[in-house]
């Protein structure tokens, strides 16, 4: 097997954490004014985004020029993809052009699950529909551990669109991982049961403030308005109930930080003062983002 | 008149309550006897020592996909895998193209069936025009023609009160009316069961409730109009029960399940891998286990395969592009030896009455008994023999399947279809 990266639920606690502890030896390389490595000097990185984004396109595009690799974009929008080839087919065509590994979003769940059976190509997942997205989970827990000196022990609040969420799979598959204290919170419509059996210590509620309560960590998802096939819960009652505003912050730990995968979306997930809160940490995430997966490029293909 | 011996045999037919050692003589094309010390001059023979010797088998629910759909299967294609897997008749669905929902078409199945397929092949009609839920199909013109029951399979009866005058105008032709239950409302966008898997795989389910939903309507609708209802591919815990409950106060209801539902719930489903995609779903363990449970206790009361083949670029694709239904003809007999009988959750007569008696009662076809004068129909099957399931070599035009290269224990041996050997797995391409 091609050592890629599909998801977190199949990595285990040491490959988690070689990972971060090698995302934090990127991080001074970050704010240095000369930034570039020669470490990937040479290879080829495909990023093939089926789906829209700015961040994680720029971020893995930037990172692997920080590695010293090259790396070239494609959208699906400017491809053969508009001209109904199969997706096997692009991909084949794509590897026939050896590229060292292909980093890769697609809004079909388990879409590069089924790629990686028929490529010898290494596939870094991106982000698969409502699956997993397995670099945003490491970057979460990168964030936290700049703050906390463990992961154990740690009570995190997952609040939003959980049905719809990769990034929370990703996230629950890696806290629980590390005996983290797991909360998922949203409207009954978007937090299906079985969400429980996702991992061990993850606890299901629909009241915001039982989420927050004593919380280390209140993660907020966006509302995927594009993933929702029907109204799962009325858009004007969204921030009422299940919008973060600075009074629920008082019912967390004392230094608890906020984190969001971005965008966001002011007004509906949370206020703009929660966005802007000296404890958000928003912006460090986009930032962990690039050391994070330059540790999985050279994990990958180093 | 060709005379066929099948020697050495245990036969089980449970139309007459046989099973003893006897050997089964076929002239021209009927069974003419069966009895020991049989003289032995015969244009051919079987020797089935070790092997039991069955009425033909039915599958009454496949796809061909003739007319319309050639590259996938065809009516000779889908007939020959029916006979590699031990079965003599097998009934279409009418989801072809165009549909059959008229008796030019049920007549061009029949035509082509006569010319070009190695087994009994007997038409399905729509329920509807286009199978588009809202006009009644040419009911009594297609059974006229050949067609066997309606059913709107794929693409089923939404509107309640369409559904209640198509019972009422099959009760009147006699005929069964066979539904695939799903509220295609409450499950529209699943694609796999709606459960604990498909949250872990991100993936949109197919609550079990879209199926109980529709099992419950067509029961209640059957008590209204006294039609023959019978309930295709039972997959829940909840519509077993309901099924048997319905039967138990009188109702002239019917089920059948399919070898991959009592073979594998959705725990077994290889991730992402359209070969488990199908509907109904693959369900939970426990929904498995109820299937297994109505296959022994009665309240299920035939075994058919769903054979739906797709060709490998509809189902070579992201999981949630591809099309529903996996081929099923050539490893339905295997599974039920190796998943229900070989654990001992039935006996070997019961399996054969699954597939010949159990059918039979819903479709009236004729076939599935050994009795002198009836169509020289023989399934001959081995109950140990190890085999492996290779896919690229199967007789479907279509590779979706799950099941390629696992290793059973029992399958079919020879395959008789009205005196004439259609298949022997000693020589395959030798018929």
């Amino acid at each position: 097997m091609p050592a890629g990266l599909l998801g977190i639920e199949e990595l285990d606690r040491a490959e988690i954490e070689a990972i971060l502890a090698r995302a934090k030896d990127f991080q001074p390389l970050q704010s240095q004014s000369l930034k570039k490595l020669d470490t990937l000097r040479g290879k080829m990185i495909v990023n093939l985004f089926y789906e829209a984004s700015t961040r994680t396109r720029t971020s893995f595009e930037i990172a692997a020029k920080r590695m010293g690799a090259d790396a070239v974009s494609i959208t699906a929008s400017g491809s053969s993809v508009s001209k109904g080839e199969s997706l096997v087919d692009t991909l084949n065509t794509l590897a026939a052009m050896r590229p060292d590994a292909i980093v890769m979003r697609h809004s079909a769940s388990g879409a590069p699950h089924f790629l990686a059976r028929y490529l010898a190509t290494p596939i870094i997942n991106a982000g698969d529909g409502t699956h997993e997205h397995p670099t945003q989970a490491l970057l979460d827990a990168r964030t936290i551990l700049d703050r906390r000196d463990s992961l154990e022990g740690l009570r995190v609040a997952i609040i939003g669109d959980i049905a719809h969420s990769r990034v929370a799979r990703s996230n629950v598959h890696l806290l629980a991982k590390f005996g983290v204290e797991i909360v998922l919170c949203g409207p009954a419509s978007l937090l299906p049961r079985e969400l429980a059996e996702l991992a061990p210590g993850v606890r299901l509620t629909t009241d915001i403030r039982e989420a927050i309560r004593d919380s280390d960590v209140i993660m907020m998802l966006r509302v995927q308005l594009e993933r929702q096939h029907e109204a799962s819960f009325p858009a004007s009652e969204y921030f009422r109930f299940y919008g973060l505003r600075l009074e629920h912050l008082d019912m967390a730990k004392p230094d608890a930080i906020v984190m969001h995968p971005g965008p966001i979306n002011r007004g509906r997930e949370l206020s703009s003062e929660v966005a802007d809160f000296t404890r958000s940490v928003i912006l460090n995430q986009v930032e962990n983002g690039i050391a994070v997966r330059m540790a999985v490029l050279e994990r990958t293909i180093g | 008149m060709s005379i066929l011996i099948i020697k050495n045999g245990r036969v089980i037919d449970p139309s007459s309550k046989t099973d003893r050692m006897a050997d089964v003589l076929i002239v021209g094309g009927r069974i003419a006897a069966i009895d020991t010390d049989l003289p032995l001059t015969a244009d051919e023979t079987i020797d089935a020592m070790g092997m039991i010797v069955a009425p033909g088998f039915i599958d009454m629910h496949v796809h061909l996909r003739e007319p319309g759909f050639e590259h996938a299967e065809t009516i000779e294609s889908g007939s020959r895998a029916a006979a590699a897997g031990g079965f003599t008749s097998i009934c279409c669905m009418p989801n072809t193209k165009p549909v059959n929902d008229n008796a030019t078409v049920t007549s061009y199945i029949v035509e082509r069936a006569r010319s070009m397929a190695v087994v009994n092949v007997f038409p399905i009609g729509a329920v509807t025009k286009g199978s588009a839920g809202e006009e009644l199909a040419a009911i009594g013109g297609m059974k006229a023609a050949g067609a066997v029951a309606i059913s709107d399979d794929g693409q089923p009866v939404t509107s309640s009160r369409v559904m209640r005058r198509a019972m009422e105008f099959a009760r009147s032709y006699d005929l069964p009316v066979i539904d695939h239950c799903e509220d295609l409302l409450l499950s529209a966008g699943g694609d796999m069961h709606e459960g604990a898997q498909s949250v872990r795989w991100g993936l949109r389910g197919i609550p079990a409730a879209a199926e109980d939903v529709m099992v419950a309507r067509d029961l209640l609708l059957a008590q209204l109009t006294g039609a023959r209802c019978h309930i295709a591919h039972i997959s829940t815990r909840n519509s077993v029960a309901m099924v048997d409950y319905a039967r138990r106060h009188g109702l002239a209801v019917t089920c059948e399940a399919t070898p991959h539902h009592f073979a594998l719930s959705d725990r077994e489903m290889a991730p992402y891998d359209s070969n488990y995609k199908m509907k109904p779903p693959l369900r939970e363990p426990d929904d498995r286990a109820a299937v297994v449970e109505g296959i022994a206790s009665g309240a299920i009361d035939a075994i058919a395969t769903d054979h739906a083949p797709h060709p490998g670029s509809e189902k070579m694709q992201e999981f949630e592009r591809c099309p529903f239904g996996i081929i099923g003809l050539e490893t339905g007999v295997a599974l039920a030896l190796e998943e229900l009988v070989r654990p001992g959750k039935i006996g070997l007569n019961r399996m054969v009455e699954l597939f010949t008696t159990g059918p039979e009662s819903v479709m009236h076809l004729g076939r599935g008994t050994l009795a002198n004068g009836a169509p020289g129909d023989v399934t001959v099957f081995s109950a140990d023999l190890a085999w492996t399931y290779d896919v690229n070599q199967s007789f479907s035009r279509s590779r979706n399947s799950p099941f390629d290269g696992r290793t059973f224990h029992g399958g079919p041996v020879a395959t008789v279809v009205n005196g004439r050997i259609a298949w022997r797995r000693d020589r395959p391409e030798g018929s």
